[in-house]
């Protein structure tokens, strides 16, 4: 497998952390589509299957990339789901993806904090990507 | 031992009393909990029959069907959003379609069962929503007392303000790596945004200042004789230069004076927060006129633009701290969430009133009334 055949989706509302996350993967050599919002993703899903997501939590609205993880699992089982937050359990505001019961019904495969190192990151997209 | 009174909406008895039959000798206990629960179930057929007896008994969760033979669930959910009610809801339904799901997940139903259940999924469920219904009982002890409140501020702040610090990072070690190569123009788009994302924090920390003021304003308040047409003008005049470059036209109209009881620096937050936004949200070539006008003791302010205007939802939230709205028109303009959120805290400690009105696409009619001296507007 090389990564090159690979297409990763990044979809997030932070202009910076969706172009410095691209040009990370891309680095790796993986393709990449990028979307700054569910909407966006939505339409950008309808047309092209990702191998692989990595998804904001709260965008337009705070649960958004909840929405969006449903939707993508519903329409493409097999794509593997990471979910990239800031919010985590320090916040416990409105959605606290430690909690079981939460983790039950986001379908998402991984969760990982958005300051997480790089080589953590590419260590979880390689994993999916095999198993899937 | 605490009782939590389950009710079950479902038009087939079998489900019901199958309910009864797997809640009736059930306990949840946890470490941290002081007692266990155990569980009282109510039953009813239909859900005008589910809604009166939420309105007599008040159950603390609710197991609800969705078809059913009158009104049909997702109603008797958003009756129940709708009044406020603080219970927990957990839909028996298939994932028949995923409208239903996403539209009862939005109106706050908390889990789904699907049917036909074992009694061990639904002892599941319900212990975790036993645990819930425990911690938001604390949550609202500590809620009473301003300490949830304050955490929750606390926990937004360091997102807000954790964002743009990775951001810059990230820059930072890009460039540091020379990610794109030895010429120091292919960074210059990675400089601006930090830059960007530098003076965004910058407005959020003058913003916090003036929100310490506010909160704190009580004792040190400066209550002087204030011109309101004065404190307009410069707010005005401050935001000229960007009124220009949007090639908005600012208008104030009103008295020659306009004097009312206030704290100076506490109005020109007001002002400037009120005339920003309405350039902010303006579109390219639009206006925005801010009226003032003494009306029954009190001083009215009105500021109009005629930008992308807000839905009724989003105006339901624009005056609670961090909020912004966020959509495609909104994409590119920036804001730190607290600017209305001062407005309306300061208007509260006046005794004064806000209201908000809007169209989308067409502008938004800010009205604020403050008490000329100290007596509440009507």
């Amino acid at each position: 497998m090389k990564p090159s055949d690979k297409t990763i989706l990044i979809v997030d509302d932070d202009q910076d952390y969706l172009f410095q996350l691209k040009s990370k993967l891309e680095k790796f050599g993986f393709k990449t589509l990028t979307a700054e919002g569910q909407k966006e993703a939505e339409a950008l899903i309808e047309k092209t299957k990702p191998d692989l997501a990595i998804l904001d939590l709260m965008m337009e609205n705070e649960d958004s990339g909840f929405i969006l993880c449903y939707k993508l699992k519903k329409k493409y089982p097999d794509v593997p789901i990471i979910i990239a937050t800031g919010v985590t359990a320090e916040t416990g505001i409105s959605f606290d993806i430690y909690d079981e019961n939460n983790r039950k019904w986001i379908k998402a495969d991984c969760f990982l904090d958005k300051g997480v190192r790089t080589e953590v990151l590419k260590e979880e997209i390689d994993k999916l990507l095999i198993l899937h | 031992m605490p009782t939590l009174k389950i009710l079950v909406v479902d038009d087939e008895p079998g489900i019901r009393s199958g309910v009864s039959r797997i809640l009736r000798n059930f306990r949840v206990d946890y470490p941290f909990m002081d007692e266990a629960f155990d569980f009282e179930v109510l039953e009813a057929s239909t859900g005008e029959a589910g809604i009166e007896i939420i309105e007599s008994a008040l159950p603390d969760i609710l197991l609800l069907d969705n078809k059913l033979p009158g009104i049909q669930g997702i109603e008797v959910l958003e009756y129940i959003k709708k009044k406020q009610k603080s219970i927990i809801v957990v839909m028996i339904t298939s994932y028949a379609s995923l409208e239903l799901a996403v539209k009862a997940t939005s109106d706050g139903a908390y889990d789904f069962i699907p049917k036909p259940f074992t009694p061990q999924e639904l002892k599941s469920s319900v212990e975790n929503i036993t645990k819930r219904v425990f911690l938001k009982k604390m949550t609202t002890k500590l809620h009473d007392t301003g300490k949830q409140i304050r955490f929750t501020f606390l926990s937004v702040l360091s997102h807000e303000l954790k964002a743009p610090l990775n951001s810059i990072e990230g820059y930072l070690k890009m460039i540091k790596e020379r990610q794109a190569g030895d010429k120091l123009e292919d960074y210059d788009v990675m400089i601006d945004r930090s830059l960007e994302r530098i003076k965004g924090m910058r407005s959020l920390i003058l913003d916090l200042l003036d929100l310490t003021k506010v909160e704190s304003g009580k004792n040190k308040r400066n209550v002087t004789d204030v011109d309101l047409i004065q404190i307009a003008k410069t707010a005005m005049d401050t935001m000229r230069p960007y009124s220009i470059q949007r090639d908005v036209k600012l208008r104030l109209h009103g008295p020659e004076q306009a004097m009312i009881k206030a704290d100076a620096d506490e109005m020109e937050i007001i002002f400037n927060n009120l005339i920003s936004n309405a350039i902010k949200y303006n579109k390219d070539g639009g206006s925005v006129d801010c009226t003032i006008r003494e009306n029954e003791g009190c001083m009215g302010i009105t500021v109009v633009d005629t930008g992308i205007g807000m839905s009724e939802a989003d105006i339901e939230k624009i005056f609670d701290d961090f909020v912004r709205i966020k959509n495609e028109k909104t994409k590119n303009i920036t804001g730190t969430g607290l600017g209305l959120s001062i407005v309306k805290k300061l208007t509260d400690h006046y005794s004064g009133k806000i209201e908000v009105s809007s169209i989308p696409d067409q502008g938004s009619t800010f009205n604020l009334r403050l008490p000329i001296i100290d007596k509440p507007c009507s």
